[in-house]
């Protein structure tokens, strides 16, 4: 809600963007002109009609010493006017933004708070109390409130820099990785699943990890950037390195039946590039996606060198594994390489395959769409049925024909690389049918009789995984090749090697039982029917081939099913299992051209367009995607640096310096202290880009340890707080209102890192008509119910309820700056959510057991676990008041004590009576409007 | 007195402290006061959109196409499929004669399908265009387009804006509500009543049928009424003594949010609960106490507006007839022609009709080629029929013309933009000047497109 209004508080405090005429010819003559005039300037400096910036005009109005500070003998310029000059003397005439920013004279965030105050006839108020700081630090820095003792340690910390102790300390805590982390995940528009109407789950939490893992080494801020845009193509790329360029994968994904693949590749492509121009270079792009843009000088052919630095990439599945399952992974692989050095080598394919060319029947493939590649092969795309036959025809360009094969291969698109689609990357073979037709009766087809199929894998006869019930009941397995010629729906051929050997290519040849002569010109028919899926297509439980190729050959050429080496068998059944990841990859020599799309339509090429950078920016070393990355981080870079600090700043004091954290164009909002902003991102990038060291400098200001304490004459002078003569109050981000429930009542998980969890939700939400096919959500019975709210499985069709409520971004775009609504939705949230519910119950068990022995003191406990302090007299009679009331309705019968405190046994020498009042009181103090807020 | 100043006194005798911008747009939104100025008096204040997810085909229902039937079995002409794009068939696939007949009802001698024999008895009543147009055809960016003028998301829904121009009328109860009925969820999820880049306060909420109408509404297990007003009572008693502390008006604004919550427990439930409704309205529903259906959802949305709930959207998820055309679409219009036809008769017979506007559609039609055998239609952009009436709608208007296979619209083109701009315009708004700033531009509704339909107003 706040940010309907915003612009009453700083909208005449000046423009967006400096016009000569309009912004700074006033201030010149007003100030200047009486003294700098045409008739005998001082010094010789004219500053009537239309002067030149001249950097002497910005050092003597910002001069501290009254005897240089112009205007000489009149009083200092409001800080509206010294940033209009600032903004004409640096740029040039350029909009500010657009001009790498300089460090300006005075240093630190509070010379540069306090000059602007004094400015505007304010000052700083008192420093708050410790306990208000150090939860105020804790909430900000690690996203958790202050425990007991650690307010205690504080407390009674007499040493001078007992402050800076706090903060490093915080720092240096592994959860600063997950608050922070979740502050770029909202940037990098991260969820669990693909979007669109089939949202099915995806795998992407190593990327979410790899976030909280940088942090909290802080890697570098440009490194950080670096590695999501082109890890991959770092010189020798770790897992890690690639695995962050999930940054750019975690674009929605369409699957509903019958898209187009490549429009919503297109669709993904504009969201990174969105997520590109928000979440690193500040600047809204998105308009020069199908026009010149209006107000920023980025023309559409600019937009489009842009992209061509991101285009040229696969779209690519990647399996990837902890760091203690590569350790194993590297000495299995090590053994089976000793192992198998000693075995024969398989021979090639004897025989000159012909590859088929061929046309898809669109209709036999429900939905799925098959892309043609240039070496013959199918890639299948967006839509995945559980149940299908792929129908191919091709004309034979062979006289005789002996022998079909078909070769399943990989691809970066497929899951694992796949050869198949389903989760590992896997398909299944129901069934392999040929049929012939000749040109004098095309469409005359007749079957062909296959004598033998050979394969290069033949896998025991094995039950299908329950992923794939299709909830037939019918008995279904996977085997040998055999399996897709025995005319059963219930058999397929299987491919599935297990980990470490899943996600190869594979070949099975068809041997006709008589060789087909004159057959040049002859049309086959081929279906391949794929039925190993599971019941519902909405979710990952197809098991579809992924890309196939096939050929034909004048002679049989059975395919060698390698030998097995028993000793190599037991190593690889030790082989650990990965997870899938989303990443970048590089097209190598398949390069992909980038045109301009007029009005932004794919249908609509325009002319090919290089890999380049806006003329109004700085030049790029060069044309490929690692160049791209480092440009963006280039101390040049204008809004780089200080879109982060002002991202920093934001989630310190509830707004940045420039409000319009997503964009510093020309039509954003006037920072409220741009000298204040430079400073931050000069010391920000001489400080090795060190988030940290930026959080540290600004925990440290006494700016950011002001009291949030309002009084009537600053709220009507600046009631949104933009110029900080008060310290931050705000309601706390929405996993921060329910990891601060957990806490303080016990029951948090600190555990990090892992796939995603799924603490309570109505069940119905997951299911039509409420979505719109079956969604899995197991709700969590063991400790995972507890975690940070950081690992709730994020569905984005279906957002978590609590976590919605509270405006947490869904991932449906980039959000560098969170809405801040208080509704009534939330306040049944905190009342009535189960989660909320038991936090309750579990903060009266806590109370009851480690609170102390009177009823005040447990008051007072409770209150200090959710809000740092301990309550005033006539807040504990509140709460005292209510305990006495609902002990007696409890007593009385009015209220069920299990019901409401749970069936949790209470602690040693307490009742569930006792639990049960204390739960209504623990609850009152979950819900208070400090405990959710940051004071 | 300006409403605003008086709400501006109450606000500081109330608090005794500054007013906070966000406190003020809460109160405003939630004391019914318009949030943006009408640019011109309102026909309609409040909306009922009926959507019918899927994407019905018109040819079935709404356009008579004899010539259809004639060339049933036929290949289309192909110039007419120059360029075009279709789902799941190759859009060279035989034409499809429609499976229905079609029946002529009300003084206006208005032709619609046999299967909509209730909306022939308010035929009159409605305006039909048969000449609606979208960009989309895909379900999820053809729903998205039909509820926030884009097929990308991140932009505020129709409700949205609707709650944002004209503000809420009611403090007990959300003033966006959606419902959801039919086989499954609409194909675009939650961000069909999402409010983007708008404040949260203004995104539609979802009501159901069964259990909680709103989620987390009944208090936990062990909270009677009692317990919850004694809990709301101490909380605002400590909340207040802390905004005494901190000056902070936000902290009003949230006890009014929890107060606001309370109610909303209290009224929802008795809201929901239809089985007081006199038989013979149920009757005409064909509503049924207790079960989810889309006709209960139809007497709520009724329910709703009478307690000044702003926009009420109804999901009817159900007509993506690939295949089982027939069976399928008998099967929808008994489940939703009665009560779509009774809310019409209701609303007006209570009076409501003049001011409020019903719009029914779905967000695409369906091609005049078959998909699979012969029982199938695929999804089709280029033309499709939506019906609208009330609040300010000219009653028996009949507009559009598609070709002869009901591929094309030939005459009187509307686009989704043009239904976007038709509706604020009802609701007071010229919808160019309906706008929110985001990302350093004035962002609306119908994007940089969009003309209200002029035959379309009484």
């Amino acid at each position: 809600m706040r940010g309907a209004l915003l612009l009453l508080a700083v909208g005449s405090a000046m423009a967006a963007d400096i016009d000569f005429t309009r912004d700074v010819q006033p201030i010149l003559a007003e100030n200047c002109v009486r003294c700098h005039g045409p008739n005998a300037p001082m010094a010789g400096l004219r500053l009537d009609g239309q002067p030149k910036p001249s950097s002497v005009i910005l050092t003597r109005v910002t001069a501290s010493d009254p005897k240089v500070r112009m205007p000489m003998g009149g009083p200092a310029l409001t800080g509206a006017k010294v940033d209009v000059i600032r903004q004409w003397v640096l740029g040039g005439g350029k909009h500010w933004a657009f001009v790498p920013p300089v460090k300006p004279k005075a240093a630190g965030i509070d010379a540069l708070m306090v000059e602007k105050l004094t400015h505007e006839g304010l000052k700083m108020s008192p420093e708050a109390d410790r306990a208000t700081l150090l939860r105020r630090a804790s909430l900000d820095i690690i996203g958790l409130p202050p425990t007991p003792a650690e307010l205690d340690a504080f407390l009674t910390d007499q040493r001078p820099n007992a402050w800076e102790r706090q903060i490093d300390r915080l720092l240096a805590s592994p959860y600063y990785g997950e608050r922070w982390g979740r502050v770029w995940l909202d940037a990098a528009r991260y969820a669990d699943s693909n979007g669109y109407e089939k949202d099915a789950p995806r795998y992407v939490w190593f990327y979410r990890d790899w976030v909280i893992n940088a942090l909290n080494r802080d890697l570098p801020y440009n490194q950080f950037i670096i590695e999501q845009i082109a890890g991959d193509l770092l010189p020798n790329a770790t897992q890690d390195q690639k695995v962050a360029t999930g940054f750019l994968r975690n674009s929605m994904l369409n699957e509903e039946g019958g898209v187009d693949p490549e429009q919503f590749r297109m669709e993904a492509m504009y969201d990174r590039m969105d997520a590109i121009g928000k979440g690193i270079l500040g600047i809204t792009i998105q308009c020069a996606q199908c026009h010149d843009h209006k107000y920023d000088p980025l023309t559409q052919e600019e937009y489009y060198r842009l992209f061509a630095f991101v285009n040229d990439t696969h779209d690519a599945n990647i399996t990837v594994y902890t760091p203690a399952q590569q350790a194993k992974r590297e000495a299995l692989l090590r053994r089976i390489g000793e192992l198998q050095a000693k075995a024969p080598a398989i021979p090639p394919d004897q025989t000159d395959w012909r590859v088929l060319k061929l046309t898809v029947d669109d209709i036999s493939t429900g939905g799925e769409r098959e892309l043609p590649l240039a070496d013959g092969s199918m890639l299948a795309q967006g839509y995945a049925p559980t149940k299908h036959t792929v129908e191919f025809t091709a004309p034979s360009e062979l006289d005789t024909v002996a022998a079909v094969r078909l070769e399943l291969l990989t691809h970066p698109s497929l899951p694992g690389g796949g050869p198949g689609r389903s989760i590992k990357g896997m398909g299944a073979l129901t069934e392999f049918t040929v049929d012939v037709a000749y040109p004098d009766a095309p469409m005359k087809f007749e079957k062909i009789k296959i004598a033998r199929a050979t394969a290069d894998i033949n896998p025991p006869e094995t039950p299908l995984d329950p992923v794939f019930d299709d909830k037939s009941g019918r008995k279904r397995v996977t085997g040998p090749i055999e399996f897709a010629l025995d005319g059963k729906d219930e058999t397929s051929w299987g491919i599935d090697a297990g980990p470490g050997r899943r996600n190869q290519a594979r070949k099975a040849v068809f041997e006709l039982e008589t060789p087909l002569k004159n057959a040049k010109n002859a049309i086959f028919r081929i279906r391949l029917k794929q039925n190993a899926g599971g019941s519902n297509s909405d979710d990952n439980e197809n098991h579809n081939l992924g890309r196939i190729r096939l050929s034909i050959s004048s002679t049989p050429d059975p395919v060698v099913t390698p030998p097995v080496d028993p000793a190599v068998e037991a190593l690889w059944r030790e082989y650990p299992e990965g997870t899938t990841q989303l990443v970048l990859m590089d097209r190598g020599s398949d390069h992909r051209q980038t045109h301009i799309l007029n009005r932004g339509d794919f249908l609509q090429p325009g002319r090919v367009v290089e890999p380049g950078t806006p003329a109004f920016l700085h030049p790029s070393q060069g044309k490929d995607r690692l160049s791209f990355a480092r440009w963006l981080v280039d101390p040049k870079s204008p809004t780089t640096a200080r879109s982060i600090v002002n991202r920093v700043w934001q989630q310190y004091f509830g707004i940045g310096i420039v409000a319009t954290a997503e964009n510093f164009g020309t039509q954003a909002d006037a920072p409220s202290n741009q000298a204040l902003l430079d400073w931050l991102a000069v010391d920000f990038m001489e400080n090795g880009w060190s988030l940290k060291k930026l959080q540290k400098t600004i925990a440290m200001s006494a700016t950011y340890r002001q009291s949030s304490n309002a009084t009537p004459e600053l709220l009507s002078k600046d009631p949104d707080n933009r110029l900080l003569a008060r310290g931050p109050r705000f309601r706390v981000d929405a996993e921060v209102v329910h990891d601060i429930a957990l806490s303080a009542s016990g029951l948090l998980n600190r555990e990090i890192g892992g796939p995603s969890v799924y603490p309570p939700a109505p069940a119905f939400l997951f299911k039509p008509p409420a979505s719109y096919g079956p969604k899995m959500w197991k709700v969590e019975e063991g400790p995972e119910r507890y975690r940070r709210a950081l690992y709730t499985f994020r569905f984005r069709s279906v957002p978590f309820p609590t976590l919605q409520a509270f405006d947490a971004p869904n991932g449906e775009m980039a959000c560098v700056r969170r809405a801040r609504s208080n509704t009534p939705l939330q306040a049944l949230s905190t009342l009535n959510e189960p989660l909320f519910v038991e936090a309750a119950q579990a903060l009266a068990r806590r109370v009851l057991k480690e609170g102390g022995a009177t009823d005040r003191e447990r008051v007072a406990y409770a209150f200090r676990l959710a809000t740092a302090r301990v309550p005033a007299a006539d807040e504990s009679a509140v709460l005292l008041g209510l305990l006495e009331k609902e002990d007696h309705r409890i007593a009385d019968g009015w209220v069920g004590a299990k019901e409401l405190g749970g069936t949790v046994e209470p602690p040693a020498g307490t009742t569930p009576r006792q639990v049960a009042a204390w739960t209504a009181v623990a609850r009152v103090i979950l819900n208070l409007d400090e405990t959710i807020t940051k004071e | 007195m300006d409403p605003k100043q008086i709400t501006r006194r109450w606000f500081f005798e109330q608090c005794g402290v500054g007013l906070g911008a966000a406190a003020l747009a809460q109160l405003f939104a939630e004391s019914g006061f318009a949030a943006q100025q009408p640019h011109f008096a309102p026909k309609a204040k409040r909306v009922i959109f009926l959507f019918m997810a899927g994407a019905p085909s018109h040819l079935e229902l709404f356009d008579r196409k004899p010539q259809l039937a004639k060339f049933d079995g036929t290949l289309p002409p192909p110039e007419l499929l120059k360029g075009y794009r279709a789902a799941f068939i190759n859009p060279n696939s035989k034409l499809l004669g429609p499976k229905f007949g079609f029946k002529t009802y009300g003084k206006s001698g208005t032709e619609l399908g046999e299967l909509l024999p209730h909306l022939g008895e308010i035929v009159d009543d409605v305006a039909i265009v048969k000449s609606m147009v979208t960009d989309a055809f895909n379900h999820a960016p053809g729903q998205l387009l039909m509820n926030t003028g884009t097929m990308q998301f991140g932009r505020p829904s129709m409700g949205a804006w609707v709650l944002y121009g004209l503000g809420s009328e009611t403090k007990d109860l959300p003033g966006f509500v959606v419902f959801s009925s039919g086989s499954k969820g609409p194909s675009g999820g939650d961000s069909c009543w999402g409010s983007g880049f708008l404040p949260t306060f203004y995104q539609g909420v979802q009501f159901r049928t069964g259990g909680d109408p709103v989620l987390y509404l009944s208090n936990p297990p062990g909270v009677d009424r009692e317990l919850q007003r004694d809990s709301l009572d101490a909380l605002n008693q400590l909340n207040t003594m802390r905004a005494g502390v901190t000056g902070d008006p936000e902290i009003q604004t949230r006890i009014n949010s929890f107060e606001m919550a309370f109610r909303m427990q209290a009224v929802a439930p008795d809201l929901m609960d239809i089985s007081k409704e006199p038989k013979e309205t149920l009757e005409m529903y064909g509503a049924e106490p207790g079960k989810a259906s889309f006709a209960n959802n139809c007497l709520l949305a009724r329910r709703l507006v009478e307690k000044g709930v702003r926009f009420v959207q109804l999901y009817h998820e159900a007509w993506d007839q690939h295949s089982n055309l027939v069976k399928d679409l008998q099967k929808n219009c008994v489940n939703t022609d009665q009560a779509s036809a009774a809310l019409i008769k209701d609303l007006k017979r209570r009076g409501l009709l003049d001011d409020t506007l019903v719009i029914w559609g779905g967000e695409f039609g369906r091609t005049p080629m078959v998909q699979g055998g012969s029982d199938g239609r695929d999804h089709h952009p280029n033309a499709f029929t939506m019906w609208m009436a009330g609040g300010g709608i000219k009653a028996g208007a009949r507009l559009g013309e598609t070709d002869d296979l009901g591929f094309n619209v030939v005459k009187d083109r509307v686009h989704v933009h043009d239904l976007h701009a038709t509706m604020l315009h009802l609701l007071g708004f010229d919808h160019t000047r309906l706008t929110y700033k985001f990302q350093g531009r004035n962002f609306r509704l119908t994007d940089v497109a969009g003309s209200v339909v002029k035959e379309l107003l009484a």
